[in-house]
């Protein structure tokens, strides 16, 4: 396993729940990657109907299993609510939400339209002049960090903390990795690298870094912001191919106290500084949406880089090239939702299971 | 307008450096985040006004950044200036111990703070405790404020690399000397090989346990001592928050000049104690060569007497580290970082989920994470995971409002 | 001397006196509790590096009693 973020100790415990062992190289440690520099949001509220709202509806199940099974990451189902600033916009996020609902599948999305009259009900701080929202009682939230570091740990897996350079290819099949520390066999291997996962140049990928900023407001005894809290906008922003700067307020506290603000895309490189104009646009939506945040003080911030591919899927399964190595990367902004599905993907692909979720989606074979 | 030079600091080192540029010509602003200039030694004692130079107090500079031709200093307004000199001096460093964070227990600075700047009496009855040689003038001042010092415990035993050190700077060792005789005059123990291990108290100290330590600081041979107040020091940590920003190069806790106290990047300038903590009479120095920087040559005299003063605080800092052993002073429940109230079994509990370094320790179970941001438990949680304490890079070098915030999101928002 | 007033009572502070100061003189030696372990804070590093001190002035939440100069008929709760 390559990688020790979200998706390589879901991917390590789901194995060894199948009993397989694993050992994950990771050249920074648990969580060093994009899942220590994003939040933890579990959300089916932004997808489209599709094959990734599929893998997210899927994941939520899986979410809460792995809460009662292992938990310590702060686990909550605390829903979300989109809000809509205009009439038009809750118009759009109605028929969204309509869509979402007609999707067909075991577990279908729940999501109820608020009006403006309610909004307090659900968020008592929210500003005034809201069209209404819509609540989706199914998002949920965790301590993304924790959970790689708990699952990793309950997976038993061995870490070995440094870098792989390349695949050990022996004639159409991978035997393993070279790393820093010496050469690994497997007798298979796992490509959960996040956003550096496109670049081993025997089976490179196009996946690249799309840059997010989060502020980090001061504790509260009681944080004013309920649930996950976003803008319309923010579902667009997802969507886009844009490559300039996009940003949507995306609002949520945490059990220690902080209120979290988001979101911003950026398509910039690996480049992680600081960009304060960036950081005072998302104070002004936030403020904009919870003026109650005025006059309460940030003391954090920090970027981190998205891995995303082309059509914005995550990439999981089988690569076209390699036999024995599997990919499960690419996840953008929904790395940590979405880790345990494709976790349990990747285990059936590798045990000669059958997926829950079509894995043919999210073949990495579809960009040759 | 836009200033030739500004300069983030008006401690010894920056104030220098504002008056020496402006008599040079230059157009000088010089921010403070206090309402009087001063820094920590001169505290307020400074003249308000200085000739030719813009003094900007209450200034809270909470981020500096790069612009097409200079720097840009936010604080509550935003300065421009082509050249940038940072001089924000330190904190004091502190090791958590059992009870640390009850009221009455401050730093050795905070206490000196409370006396000259504010001019108030920290406690009646008080115990000095930690490192290095600030601690003598702190229990001097107390004396003299009329506080009865009870004792004073360098954890710290006597080498012959202080003595060395002393000989460096006679003028340190006359000082030393005249508090040492202060001391024996009112009759207050100076112990060395001795800590304050663990306070007590409920809502405020009532009392500490002082320990006899090993050379290496594990403690033996405890006692209580009442006390109502207990000022701890174990040196001080440079802020170099803002210069972090810029990426400007570090080596251990402080940031890398050259004789001209330029940094590594174009343009910054850095000088005081951010540069290693060496005391106020270099800070004065270097704020001076500082300015030779910008213009002319600097003096050999002032070269040769940085030079001095940095020997003797590099011999100051071998002869007065902070030994492992004060990590048995811990009990699993003693609060490390005490914003985040994370205790030595949390951040255990982080380190067997597989944390090797304080940064995932941070992820993990949030000791720095709060409102300080680490200043105060940085190093011990560097420490507890073997690792050398480091700068950590903080995009706000003080908190401010989303509101005030908000005023920055366009390019030109000068 | 000024005279502002904490929680009510009133308080003395010399001119160009912090809150922090004024207080800890007084014998009010912590102002605030903490969030998790409900653990009394006051004073700690006495400049501005802490945040142990914080309070309300005038209605203006976590300000930093030491790096906040008093002045008469502030309004200072914990
Ligand atoms: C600002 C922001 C907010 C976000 N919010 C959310 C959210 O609310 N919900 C959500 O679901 N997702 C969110 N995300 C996205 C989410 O964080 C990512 O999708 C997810 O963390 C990806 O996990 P990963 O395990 O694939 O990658 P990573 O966590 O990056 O893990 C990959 C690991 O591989 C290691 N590695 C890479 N190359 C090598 C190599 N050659 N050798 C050894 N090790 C290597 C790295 O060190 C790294 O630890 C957000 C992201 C950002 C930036
Ligand atoms: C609490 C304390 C008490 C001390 N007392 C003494 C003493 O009594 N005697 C002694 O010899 N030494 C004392 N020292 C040691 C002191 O560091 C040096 O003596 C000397 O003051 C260092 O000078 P400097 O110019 O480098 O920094 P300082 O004198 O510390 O000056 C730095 C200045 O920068 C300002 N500043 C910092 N960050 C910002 C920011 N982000 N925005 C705006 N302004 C900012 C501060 O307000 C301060 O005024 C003390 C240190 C501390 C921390
Ligand atoms: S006492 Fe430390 S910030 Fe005020």
């Amino acid at each position: 396993m390559i990688g020790a973020g979200i998706v390589g100790a879901s991917c390590a415990y789901a194995l060894m729940r199948a009993g397989v062992r694993a050992t994950v190289v990771d050249r920074g440690g648990v969580a060093s990657g994009t899942t220590g520099a994003g939040e933890g949001n579990i959300l089916v509220s932004d997808k489209e109907p599709g094959p990734e709202l599929e893998l997210a509806l899927r994941s939520g199940e899986l979410w809460r299993e792995l809460d009662e099974e292992c938990g310590g990451f702060e686990w909550e189902p605390k829903g979300g609510l989109v809000v809509a600033e205009t009439p038009e916009v809750l118009d759009a996020l109605t028929a969204f939400a309509e869509n979402q609902r007609r999707h067909p599948g075991p577990a279908g999305v729940v999501a109820s339209v608020v009006p403006a009259t309610s909004l307090r009900d659900f968020e008592p701080h929210l500003a005034d002049g809201l069209a209404g929202g819509v609540h989706y009682p199914q998002d949920a939230q965790v301590q993304p960090m924790l959970a790689a570091a708990r699952l990793l740990k309950a997976s038993g897996a061995r870490l070995v903390r440094t870098a792989v350079e390349r695949f050990l290819v022996a004639g159409d099949r991978v035997a393993g990795v070279r790393t820093g520390q010496g050469d690994l066999y497997a007798d298979a291997v796992v490509n959960a690298a996040g956003t550096w996962a496109g670049s081993f140049p025997q089976a490179p990928l196009p996946i690249r870094p799309r840059k997010g900023f989060i502020l980090v407001t001061q504790p509260f005894a009681v944080p004013p912001v309920r649930h996950k809290v976003y803008t319309a906008a923010y579902v667009t922003n997802v969507a886009s191919d844009a490559e300039g700067l996009e940003t949507s307020g995306v609002i949520e506290s945490t059990r220690a106290g902080t209120v979290l603000i988001g979101a911003s895309r950026q398509r910039v490189g690996y480049d992680t500084a600081i960009d304060y104009r960036v950081l005072a646009k998302l104070a002004r939506q936030a403020v904009a949406l919870f003026p109650v945040l005025a006059d309460r003080q940030v003391m954090r911030a920090y970027a981190g880089l998205r891995p995303y591919s082309p059509d914005h899927l995550p990439v999981i399964g089988p690569d076209h090239r390699l036999r024995n190595l599997f990919h499960a990367c690419g996840h953008e902004g929904a790395g940590i939702g979405l880790a345990p599905a494709t976790a349990e993907m990747i285990t059936a692909q590798i045990t000669g299971g059958s997926p829950r979720v079509d894995p043919a989606p999210f073949a990495p074979g579809r960009f040759a | 307008m836009s200033y030739d030079l500004a300069v983030v600091g008006a401690g010894p080192a920056g104030l220098t450096a504002a008056r020496v540029a402006a008599r040079r010509g230059l157009r000088v602003a010089l921010l403070d985040a206090y309402a009087t200039p001063g820094g920590q030694f001169l505290r307020g004692t400074a003249p308000p006004r200085l000739t030719g130079v813009d003094v900007m107090l209450g200034q809270r500079v909470w981020a500096v950044e790069k612009s097409s031709d200079g720097f840009r200093v936010h604080a509550s307004t935003t300065t421009t200036a082509t050249t940038l000199l940072v001089a924000t001096g330190a904190h004091d460093k502190v090791v958590p111990f059992p009870g640390w964070d009850l009221p009455g227990v401050l730093t050795a600075g905070g206490a000196q703070a409370l006396v000259k700047g504010e001019r108030i009496r920290p406690g009646e009855e008080m115990v000095v405790a930690g490192t290095g040689p600030f601690l003598l003038p702190v229990a001097v001042t107390l004396l003299d404020a009329g506080v009865r010092v009870k004792e004073v415990l360098e954890a710290n035993r006597p080498s012959p690399r202080m003595a060395a050190a002393l000989a460096l700077v006679p003028s340190k060792a006359r000082e030393a000397l005249g508090y040492a005789s202060r001391l024996a005059a009112a009759r207050v123990p100076y112990r060395t090989g001795h800590a304050v291990v663990a306070a007590h108290g409920e809502d405020s100290v009532e009392g500490v346990t002082v320990a006899r330590l090993t050379p290496g600081w594990r403690p033996y041979a405890w006692r209580t001592v009442d006390c109502d107040t207990v000022a701890v020091g174990y040196g001080f940590t440079p802020q170099v928050d803002l210069l972090l920003q810029l990426g400007c190069a570090v080596a251990g806790d402080h940031v890398v000049t050259d004789d001209r106290q330029r940094t590594s990047v174009e343009g910054v300038l850095a000088a005081g104690e951010v540069t290693g903590v060496a005391g106020a009479p270099s800070a004065v120095v270097e704020g001076a060569l500082a300015v030779h920087s910008l213009v002319g040559e600097p003096p050999p005299r002032l070269l040769a007497e940085k030079a001095r003063l940095r020997r003797f605080a590099r011999a100051l800092d071998l002869s007065y580290p902070v030994r492992d052993g004060w990590r048995d002073w811990l009990t699993p429940g003693t609060v490390v970082c005490r914003c985040e109230e994370v205790t030595l079994r949390a951040i255990d509990e982080a380190r067997d989920l597989g944390a090797h370094d304080p940064r995932t320790v941070k992820l993990l179970a949030r000791p720095g994470m709060g409102w300080c941001q680490g200043r105060m438990c940085g190093h011990a949680v560097a420490a507890l995971t073997g690792h050398e304490p480091a700068p950590q890079k903080r995009p706000f070098a003080q908190p401010i409002t989303l509101a005030d915030l908000t005023l920055h999101d366009r390019e030109d928002n000068a | 001397m000024i005279e502002f007033r904490f929680e009510g009572r009133p308080v003395a502070a010399e001119d160009g006196q912090s809150i922090g100061a004024a207080l800890h003189a007084a014998g009010i030696r912590s102002w605030r509790t903490t969030r998790i372990g409900g653990r009394p804070r006051g004073l700690f590093c006495a400049i501005g590096a802490c945040f142990d001190c914080l309070l309300t002035v005038n209605g203006t939440p976590d300000q930093r009693a030491c790096q906040t100069v008093a002045r008469a008929g502030d309004e200072v709760t914990g």
